[in-house]
């Protein structure tokens, strides 16, 4: 379960495939990874380093600099709850507690059923908005403390399935290009002329 | 810019007013440091790519636009730049950045193994603002962490210059520590439970600028202040970097690398700077011993056994003359040594001599044109017909490594199992065994490669590639190789410290056929009546384990000049005499390339150890010749004469080898051929008595392809007997992809059955195996 599943491991070869160097890869693989999971494994780590041939140790230190890859198990709903100077003048720490209360777990902790991560935040750049959390980086504005219970009741019911997929989903609907539409991987070592973004107008246009 | 300098090569740039002569294309800090103008450093290596990731270096760079603060270790020169390193405005600047790494470093210097040679703490005095404003608390971790068996690290006092994960990277490319986190939590990181286990993982802690990285073997054991230093050359292998020997209180404590641009550039392997601890270790020989009963050795004086050893010899050479009496080894020793057992043994008259334990190649290999290392790096094309170079020669490992990653060097390999090599290798072929130099004369006609040998120099990097293999199908490679490139020049990948230096010196049989094996075969049918062993322990190293015990049971008598207790002398040895080791030894010793250089003593031989040199001197007196020396400067000055002259390459005049031709060996009845070879934590005696790397010795086993397991039934770590005509063991399998199907490899001197047991010496080794 850990490492990519069948289906998985034929979509990591097509995004390696993508690439000239498979290096390149690496990020998008951990986001396969997580959404597998919910959390980046160890043991995808191991996989992904031995599909774009770099270390372990390389592929924890790209993916643990940003902060939305995570590491540990995390529940199917990862709540972040902002507590920057808006939220918390306009009553974050009372959304906190509710949250606490309501899962029974402190901030930074798992619920057993493995459904529920609440996690505190720092701004979440909806200040105009506060206090505010997020649900898997979805928004919800101006929230109470009764807000918070009904989110978390709501979620827990499943009445959300639809706004709200399972934590690290990138997509409902994967990327898919094609045979006869790709470009297909060209070493930037192999590209001549001008890049493909400029448009080509005029002979000479440029020089 | 109208003026241009007539050398394009030079851009001349004012430095605190003084005009100075840069080098096109280099960083600020390098041509200040040529000019003797300090900046301050963290990050900044000369060795690796430049990064400004600790900002200490800040000077003013005034480029045209008036004076800027900018990181001298990032700015290539520029023609007219003003450099100004001693401003109020750089001042402050690096006082800035000295007090920002201060604020979470730990000022545990009293406790810390590099307080007193600490660049932080160095520069803090030197560039810092002398006190810090900062009064929060500091970050905190947990204090050391082992990320190797060798290395510690303390994460507290890293000031993350970038420079131990740069190396990893860059230079061993083993990536295994990184940064992992971000901002304030920013960390140097293995992955969990897989540790910094690379070959190269001591220079680390010699790179770090601060003590985040301690070796084990070090820590606690002295402070710098009360080190004495003297530099010599490692003889680990025979890549001869150069080094710094510390010791405190007559004990060498540690082995540092020296920056020497034609060898080593600053690093070393781990096993080199970590097999120091081999000299005081307990086996080592610290009186002569004679045996007194077939399971006794009893120590007694120089005098007694140096009369016994002399009447062993005249009798023997009286008796059945100079052919009863063999020379053994002498690879372990200075030039100095080895010139003066082959003056002896000319003396005496004997023939029968080899520095070599059957382990390397003809003599004749030296008796073609050679290449230098730096001839390597910078050819268009080395052709690798060596054994994996990563676990025998590991600083050649990285000037290839470099060579082809850095350079335009393309590398063309040849091995029966791939190297570290193989993934920067620009054509990696799998020789099968038997046919290796089918493959390379098969190789030579592809028109790419051929276009490739014909773009520009070429460089044949020759070693033993299996121990289960023999020799000539090497020498016919390189044969062919030559005929095919007469310009291109050979790099002699013999392994062991200064075999080169021995075989030039005159330990070399007279000619092929009279080596090392045909020795002991001699020994074994009872022609030799005294065997002297210079360092060399045939039955730990000769490939032919079998043939080691029968010649060494064989021989009449054993004497065994030796630093540590080896198999050989406990089993055999009639006289065993102690033998002075490097650190504990002056004289010169003769790298792969030819290049003499210094070793130094630096502590008092262990008990009453001798150089090998003053024993064979003495011995000759006792037998009637005086070899005209009585220091070792006098042997280093007839070598001298001789054309070895430390510092400059020995060319010598070896005969080159005759023309080999080998066929191809038909399969025998059994299924599978055998690849002997040796990675870098082996049984040698000095890897083996130093505490912190024997524990890496491996727990060996047979590796061989996923298809041919299945085939057989096993899954990895399954126990398979290996049955060949020799004898038979039983070892652990795993697999390994880059071999062919049909070839297993077994590394030697691992802690499992010994697996030369199986070699008889024939041109290849066929072996059975079968499920336990």
């Amino acid at each position: 379960m850990a490492r990519f599943n069948d289906a998985n491991l034929t979509t990591a070869h097509e995004i390696i495939a993508r690439y000239p160097r498979p290096k390149s890869a690496l990020i998008p693989l951990l986001h396969l990874a997580q959404e597998q999971n919910g959390y980046v494994t160890d043991e995808a780590m191991r996989q992904i380093a031995e599909l774009v041939g770099v270390t372990p140790a390389e592929v924890l230190g790209t993916g643990s600099f940003y902060e939305m890859f995570r590491f540990e198990p995390t529940g199917r709903y990862l709540i972040n709850i902002c507590g920057t100077m808006s939220c918390a003048l306009m009553g974050a720490r009372e959304l906190l507690h509710a949250a606490e209360r309501s899962l029974g777990i402190h901030a930074g902790g798992t619920t057993p059923d493995g459904l529920f991560t609440l996690h505190q935040a720092e701004c979440q750049a909806a200040c105009t908005e506060a206090p505010c959390l997020q649900v898997n980086y979805r928004y919800r504005f101006k929230m109470t403390p009764e807000g918070v219970e009904q989110l978390i009741d709501d979620l827990r019911a499943g009445k959300l399935d639809d706004e709200i997929p399972p934590h690290g989903t990138l997509a409902r609907v994967r990327q898919h290009i094609p045979s006869d539409r790709a470009v297909g991987a060209v070493d930037p070592d192999d590209v001549v002329g001008p890049p493909a973004w400029i448009p080509v107008t005029v002979e000479g246009a440029g020089s | 810019m109208t003026d241009i300098s007539e050398n394009v090569d030079t851009v001349e740039i004012t430095v605190n007013g003084k005009a100075i002569a840069a080098k096109k294309g280099e960083m600020v800090i390098a041509a200040t440091d040529r000019a003797g103008e300090h900046i301050p450093r963290f990050c900044y290596h000369p060795r690796m790519a430049p990064v400004g990731m600790c900002r200490q270096c800040l000077v003013e760079i005034d480029t045209g636009r008036g004076p800027m603060l900018q990181p001298s270790c990032m700015v290539p020169v520029a023609p007219g730049m003003v450099v100004d390193t001693e401003s109020e405005t750089t001042k402050r600047a690096q006082e800035g950045i000295l007090e920002l790494l201060l604020a979470n470093h730990p000022l545990d210097c009293p406790v810390c193994d590099k307080g007193g040679e600490c660049p932080l703490q160095d520069q803090a005095f030197s560039h810092g603002p002398g006190e810090s404003r900062y009064v929060e608390e500091k970050r905190h971790y947990e204090k050391p962490i082992d990320i190797s068996p060798l290395v510690k690290l303390d994460r507290e006092r890293c000031i993350l210059c970038d420079r131990c994960t740069r190396f990893a990277d860059e230079v061993a490319g083993d990536a295994l520590i990184h940064f992992v986190e971000r901002g304030n939590a920013t960390q140097v990181m293995t992955y969990p439970d897989e540790p910094f286990s690379s070959h190269f993982s001591g220079n680390t802690v010699q790179i770090c600028p601060v003590g985040a990285l301690t070796a084990t073997p070090y820590r606690f054991k002295a402070r710098p202040w009360d080190l004495e230093q003297v530099d010599s050359t490692c003889t680990s292998c025979s890549v001869g970097c150069r080094i710094s020997v510390h010791s405190s209180r007559d004990r060498v404590l540690r082995f540092q690398g020296v920056d020497d641009d034609d060898v080593n550039w600053g690093w070393l392997c781990d096993r080199g700077r970590f097999n120091f601890e081999s000299v005081h270790a307990d086996v080592r020989v610290g009186d002569p011993l004679i045996r007194t009963a077939p399971d006794r050795l009893e120590p007694t004086s120089w005098s007694g056994a140096m009369a016994i050893t002399a009447d062993l010899i005249s009798a023997a050479l009286a008796s059945a003359g100079a052919e009863s009496v063999a020379v053994l080894g002498g690879a372990r020793g200075t030039n100095e040594d080895a010139w003066a057992w082959a003056s002896l043994a000319d003396a005496i008259g004997v023939e029968r001599r080899d520095a070599q334990l059957d382990d390397g190649l003809p003599a004749g290999i030296l008796g073609m044109p050679r290449a230098t290392i730096r001839d390597a790096a910078s050819a268009a094309t080395v052709v690798l017909v060596a054994p994996d170079l990563k676990e025998e020669m590991p600083i050649l490992h990285l000037r290839l490594r470099h060579a082809a990653v850095e350079g335009n060097t393309r590398i063309i390999e040849f091995s029966p199992t791939g190297s570290g090599l193989t993934k920067h290798a620009w054509r990696s072929i799998r020789t099968p065994v038997g046919a290796t130099s089918a493959t390379v004369a098969a190789t030579l006609a592809d028109p790419e490669v051929a276009a490739q040998l014909a773009s520009g120099p070429v460089v044949i990097v020759a070693g033993r590639m299996n121990l289960a293999e023999s020799a000539d199908q090497v020498m016919a490679s390189v044969q062919a190789l030559t005929a095919a490139v007469p310009t291109a020049t050979v790099l002699p990948a013999l392994r062991r410290g200064n075999v080169v230096g021995a075989l030039m010196a005159g330990l070399r049989p007279k000619t092929d056929d009279a080596d090392a094996r045909s020795i002991l075969a001699a020994a074994a049918q009872g022609e030799i009546e005294v065997l002297v062993l210079v360092g060399a322990d045939p039955l730990a190293d000769l490939p032919d384990a079998d043939l080691a015990h029968r010649g060494l049971a064989g021989a009449k008598r054993v004497i065994s000049l030796d630093g540590h207790l080896s198999a050989s002398s406990t089993e055999f040895a009639d006289v065993v005499l102690p033998a002075a080791v490097m650190a504990e030894k002056s004289g010169t010793t003769t790298n792969i390339e030819g290049r003499v250089s210094t070793v130094t003593q630096k502590v008092t031989v262990h008990g009453t150890a001798r150089p090998d040199w003053m024993v064979a001197v003495e011995l000759a007196s006792a037998l009637g010749h005086d070899l005209g020396v009585s220091s070792v400067d006098d042997i280093t000055a007839r070598l001298a004469g001789a054309g070895a002259v430390a510092g400059s390459i020995w060319q010598g005049s070896v005969p080159p080898g005759q023309p080999v031709s080998v066929g191809t060996s038909a399969p025998n009845g059994y299924d599978m051929r055998l690849v002997l070879s040796r990675v870098l934590y082996d049984g040698a005696v000095s890897t083996r008595s130093s505490a912190s790397i024997a524990a890496l010795i491996g727990p060996g086993g047979v590796s061989m392809h996923p298809l041919d397991m299945e085939q057989l039934g096993v899954v990895a770590a399954d126990e398979v007997r290996l049955s060949t005509d020799r004898g038979s063991i039983v070892l652990g399998v795993c697999p390994d992809e880059r071999l062919d199907r049909g070839t297993v490899w077994i590394p030697i001197g691992q802690n499992s059955e010994d697996p030369r047991l199986l070699v008889g010496g024939g041109a290849v080794t066929d072996i059975r195996i079968e499920r336990v």
